[in-house]
Order: structure tokens, then C-alpha cells, then sequence
């Protein structure tokens, strides 16, 4: 949705992730850009060149924490050092809100350094949703939950994902990261419809949207982030739009990186599908 | 970092999957089994092995708990993500490492990390620490850096003193008035965290600039669970001149944000070891001296250009 509770009561526009190879062309020739999402974990660091660039960016730009290892799925407790780091970034960056990924990847103290998929059972519903509340009342920031990509489902599941998502969220009171891209790459893998995901989940939640690219192979899709974003996504995100409205929309690229310039024209071909859709709309 | 504990399933080295998902327990248990299969090293052939710890078919646990579909198996699914961790995990040492990769070849450089995340996985939330035990695990299994053991050792420990310089914490800079009044039989001055003073039997600095000047940069996909393909460490290199034994003595440091590795002399390198140890500026310039063999030197003149280079550098900070 635009401005709600779940981004702040922001209105971002288009935006794209901060990457390493970006950094000096961002810095020198202050491009004009909405906002930036930044990796947390790569800047809860104690010092060095990463806050520098951060300190940098902070002055000119918006930007938006995104992390990748809270793991509210995982059955260990919060790992406190990194709740702690993550809170005092928080502070920092003054982020509007944050967002993580609805998904495990650590158990008994141990990294996978992956998004994994969790079994969709009301059990681990609740449990997950308690640890996303925890973790709001700690950082004192709203969080949104981005739907993973996977390739793999658990017969233990109770639910379809966007079930899961929606039960989630609605017990956790918190925010959906829609990412289309990784709900088209599930939908093939899995064989489901991703229309019914998008018409499914609760759409006053969502706070934010991610587009990526991703790559075909014979017998799945790979989440890659490695490409431009195709064409059935891009249809997806219309219909997103159509659905929660004018949201903060961010292009994720995270390998085979080309131009800040490219990465930033890409995300910026969602101007046209948001006003169409927006157009249509109104109409 | 706290762990948690582990309980009596999880040292079971043959766990199997709970066929219903109604509790916490439960959940860890599914959890255990599947970061125990994504653990497991690829074969040769970079698939997921086709036994299960206790010689079961491999096929039939991942059936246990993953669905297959209408063109993947359940084994076949599973060994995506058992194929997509290793590629991430063996990538990122490779990147971060690229020094002992020199030292012990490509070939072998793989096969010591795969030992290596095998016996230690990450304890970390963030990639930055995944060398954090390379140097204890060299000591311990020395046959993946042999014959170049000691080599290994040096480089390892080099190369994790510059992630600790990269982004390590920085303390406030001692001034010229915090120590004005303090004489130097009661001063003891702190050292940055983030400065590394290390021994060494080669020169690997040397090294290390020879090899990165080969090699491109290269840049590690950052966010989300992007997948990549094979690791890296397939084509062969002409290889760089190992390093002769040579005693070097280093310190790893950051200055405006950059990373610098500044040779010292023996005597310089005894001051602030002595000066990390808690000792007082007089009793650490004793030391330093004593440790050398040099007789024609003006020492007070050498001390005082030192400590004014190092002051320069803002080495030295307070204690809190």
C-alpha cells in the first residue's frame, strides 16, 4: 500500500539496493535516486570503510534496512548479538521501516547463509510470529516480511504459502514484502497459480515490493538476480500495483552486476507498469 | 556468540525428520535433518550423496519430508539447496582467501575448505567470519596444507588479520594531552583493535601483492538467496614463486579506511607486543631493545621517530 503503518507512513518510489560495485559511482556523481536498500548485515560491522559509505549515503539518500539472517523461522531463539547490532543500526540509518525474509537458515548456532523455506503448519505460524513481534518490540521498528523463492516443499505442510504468509502476518500484525519475482519462481517450481498468491494475502499490509531477474533450467527456476527482470514478473507487478496500490518498489541485482546505470534504468521501467496500472485504475 | 544447546537428537548422527510439524521441538528437529543433509560435502560430481549418515538411501529420507513434483524428485529438490549452500560457503573462502589458495593450489585449496565447513560451520550471521577457525584448523588437521604447512599458517593468519583491519572496531585515539603528565615508567598505552602485529616465517605481504596483482577482482553477490553456479576454483593459473623462509614482522592496519600492512623492525615489533601485554611505555621500550641484536643504533632517537610514526597512524588508543 502507499503510506501505512507497516513503511512508516512513507511514500517511496522506485528504488535499488546498494551494492559494492556501485559505490564509487554513487559517491562521485550523486545520481538522483529515491531511496537505497541496504544489506543489513553488511554495515553491523564495529568500523571501517562500510560505515564510511554508509555515512555518505546517509547524507544524500533514503535509505531502507533489508536483512537477510534474522531467521524468524528458525527454532532457536535470536541470536542477541545480532539483534543488538541490528538495533543499533537501526538507530543509525533512522530506517523507516525493516524488512527480513519470512524463512529459517540457522539451527543449534549453526549458518546455513541460505533462505530456506518453512514448513507451513499453524504451529509454525504462531511460533514465527511471536519471534517477529519480539523482534518489533525490540528494534521499535515496523518490519515487513519478504515470501522467499524455494524449491522444495515439506509434506509436513498444512497450508499453501500464501496461507502461511497471510496467517503469519495477521498474527505477528506486521508487514508483507511482496516479492513477485520470488512468488513467479515458486509458483513454476511448485506449480500453483501465482495470480491466486498475489489475490490472497492481505494487501493493507503490504508495505513494500521487490523485483529481480531470475534464471530458467530444464526442470526449475533459480532465484539469481543476475538478469533483467522478465516479462510474466513485470506482469505480476502490474497486478500487484492494481491490488495494494502505489508501493515502494525496490530492483534487487545481485550477481553478474553491470552499471549503476543499468541496474538503476531497469528499476526504473516500473514507473511505467505502476502508472498504467495506476491510470487504469482510476479509470 | 551464545549457542544453544544441543539436546540428545541433535548429537544423533542419523536423524530423521518428524512426519508432523506441531511444536517448536518439532520444528528444530526438521531443521537439524535438513542443515545435516545441506552440511553433507558434494560428491565429486557436485550432487548430494546418495547415502544418509546411517548408509540409508539418501532417495528415501529427503522422500521422508520434501514432496517431489512432476519433473524434480524429493532427493532431487533437496540437493538444490545441499548444492546451493556449498557453492555460496566454497565461493566466499574463495574470494576471501586468495593468498592460501596460492599456497596449496586450487585443486587442493577446495578440498581443504570443504574439510575445513565440514568440520566447522559457519557460527556466524554474517560471511565476514567464516575463516574465523582456518588458522585452528590448519594446526589441527596440518595434512591439507603439507608440505606447506607453515607457509599455510602464515598467510591464513595474514589474510584474517585484514578482514579484523577492514571493519574491526576503533577506539578513540590517545592525544598528546591524555598523556602529557604521565611519565613513562607508569604509562601503558592501548593498542587499536583493529591492528594485527604478526611473527612471520615469510614474507607473505610480498606474496599476496604478487598474487592479487594476477588475479581480477572479484565480487561476491551480496543479498537474498541468489543462487550461483559451480564454485570458482575449476580453471588453472600460472601460479605465482612461493615465498623463500624469510622472519618478517608485520602489522595489519587500517588508516582513513584503508587497508595497509607496514613492516617492522624486530625491535619495533617487541615494543608493541609488550605495549599490547599491558606493560609501561619504559618497560616495553626495554624490552624492545633487549629483543634486538643491533648495538649501532641511536635508540632514543629510533624509539621517539617509532612511537611518532605509530602516534600517526592513531595505533595507540584509550582504554575504554
Amino acid at each position: 500500500m502507499p503510506a501505512n503503518a507497516f513503511n512508516g507512513f512513507t511514500e517511496y518510489g522506485i528504488g535499488i539496493g546498494l551494492r559494492v560495485p556501485h559505490y564509487r559511482h554513487i559517491l562521485a556523481k550523486k545520481p538522483v535516486v529515491d531511496w537505497f536498500e541496504i544489506i543489513s548485515e553488511n554495515f553491523m560491522v564495529d568500523g571501517g570503510r562500510p560505515l564510511e559509505v554508509l555515512d555518505s549515503i546517509l547524507e544524500q539518500y533514503r535509505v531502507v534496512q533489508h536483512g537477510v539472517a534474522i531467521y524468524f523461522g528458525s527454532a532457536d531463539k535470536f541470536n542477541r548479538e545480532h539483534l543488538k547490532r541490528l538495533k543499533r543500526l537501526v538507530k543509525y540509518t533512522n530506517t523507516p521501516w525493516l524488512s527480513d525474509h519470512l524463512c529459517w537458515g540457522s539451527v543449534d548456532g549453526r549458518y546455513t547463509h541460505d533462505l530456506l523455506p518453512m514448513p507451513y503448519t499453524f504451529a509454525v505460524a504462531r511460533h514465527t510470529a511471536e519471534k517477529i513481534r519480539a523482534a518489533r518490540d525490540y528494534l521499535e521498528v515496523p518490519i515487513c516480511v519478504e515470501n522467499v523463492s524455494s524449491y522444495a516443499e515439506y509434506h509436513a505442510s498444512e497450508m499453501t504459502e500464501w496461507e502461511f504468509l497471510s496467517e503469519v502476518v495477521e498474527l505477528a500484525d506486521c508487514g508483507i514484502l511482496l516479492d513477485v519475482n520470488n512468488i513467479y519462481v515458486s509458483s513454476q517450481n511448485h506449480n500453483f497459480d501465482p495470480y491466486d498468491y498475489l489475490n490472497n494475502v492481505p494487501h493493507h499490509r503490504v508495505g513494500q515490493i521487490h523485483i529481480a531477474g531470475h534464471s530458467k533450467y530444464e526442470k526449475y527456476l533459480l532465484d539469481t538476480h543476475d538478469h533483467p527482470v522478465l516479462d510474466p514478473v513485470w506482469g505480476m507487478y502490474a497486478h500487484a500495483v492494481k491490488l495494494v496500490g502505489n508501493t515502494a518498489t525496490l530492483l534487487e541485482w545481485d550477481d553478474r552486476i553491470p552499471s549503476f546505470d543499468e541496474v538503476h534504468n531497469e528499476a526504473l521501467k516500473a514507473n511505467k507498469f505502476r502508472d498504467k496500472q495506476l491510470a487504469t485504475t482510476a479509470e | 556468540m551464545k549457542h544453544s544447546k544441543l539436546t540428545n537428537s541433535a548429537t544423533n548422527s542419523s536423524p530423521r525428520p518428524p512426519s508432523e510439524i506441531n511444536s517448536r521441538a518439532q520444528l528444530r528437529e526438521l531443521q537439524r535433518v535438513m542443515t545435516g543433509v545441506l552440511f553433507r560435502p558434494l560428491t565429486p560430481k557436485w550432487g548430494m550423496q546418495k547415502r544418509w549418515t546411517d548408509g540409508a538411501p539418501m532417495e528415501a529420507v529427503a522422500a521422508e519430508f520434501i514432496k517431489p513434483n512432476d519433473r524434480l524428485s524429493s532427493f532431487e529438490r533437496l540437493e538444490i539447496y545441499n548444492r546451493q549452500y556449498w557453492f555460496r560457503i566454497l565461493d566466499c573462502l574463495y574470494d576471501d582467501y586468495p593468498g592460501l589458495r596460492a599456497v596449496v593450489g586450487e585443486r587442493r585449496f577446495m578440498k581443504l575448505s570443504t574439510a575445513y565447513l565440514s568440520r566447522y560451520p559457519s557460527d556466524s550471521y554474517t560471511l565476514r567470519d567464516l575463516g574465523n577457525r582456518l588458522e585452528q584448523f590448519l594446526r589441527e588437521e596440518p595434512q591439507w596444507s603439507a608440505p606447506r604447512e607453515e607457509l599455510a599458517l602464515d598467510m591464513v593468519r595474514f589474510e584474517w588479520a585484514q578482514v579484523v583491519a577492514f571493519d574491526g572496531p576503533a577506539k578513540q585515539p590517545v592525544t598528546p594531552d591524555d598523556i602529557l603528565d604521565t611519565p613513562a615508567s607508569k604509562l601503558r598505552l592501548s593498542l587499536q583493535p583493529y591492528l594485527s602485529l604478526l611473527e612471520l616465517n615469510f614474507a607473505v605481504d610480498d606474496f599476496l601483492i604478487a598474487v592479487k596483482k594476477r588475479e581480477s577482482d572479484v565480487l561476491r553477490g551480496e543479498a537474498s538467496n541468489a543462487m550461483d553456479g559451480a564454485p570458482k576454483a575449476v580453471t588453472r593459473r600460472k601460479r605465482v614463486r612461493l615465498p623463500k623462509p624469510e622472519k618478517i614482522y608485520l602489522a595489519v592496519h587500517r588508516h582513513d579506511n584503508m587497508l595497509y600492512y607496514k613492516r617492522l623492525d624486530p625491535e619495533a615489533f617487541a615494543i608493541l607486543t609488550s605495549l599490547r601485554r599491558g606493560v609501561t611505555v619504559e618497560d616495553a621500550c626495554v624490552e624492545g631493545v633487549m629483543a634486538g641484536e643491533r648495538t649501532e643504533i641511536d635508540w632514543s632517537a629510533q624509539i621517539k621517530e617509532w612511537f611518532d610514526t605509530w602516534s600517526a597512524l592513531g595505533w595507540f588508543c584509550r582504554n575504554s
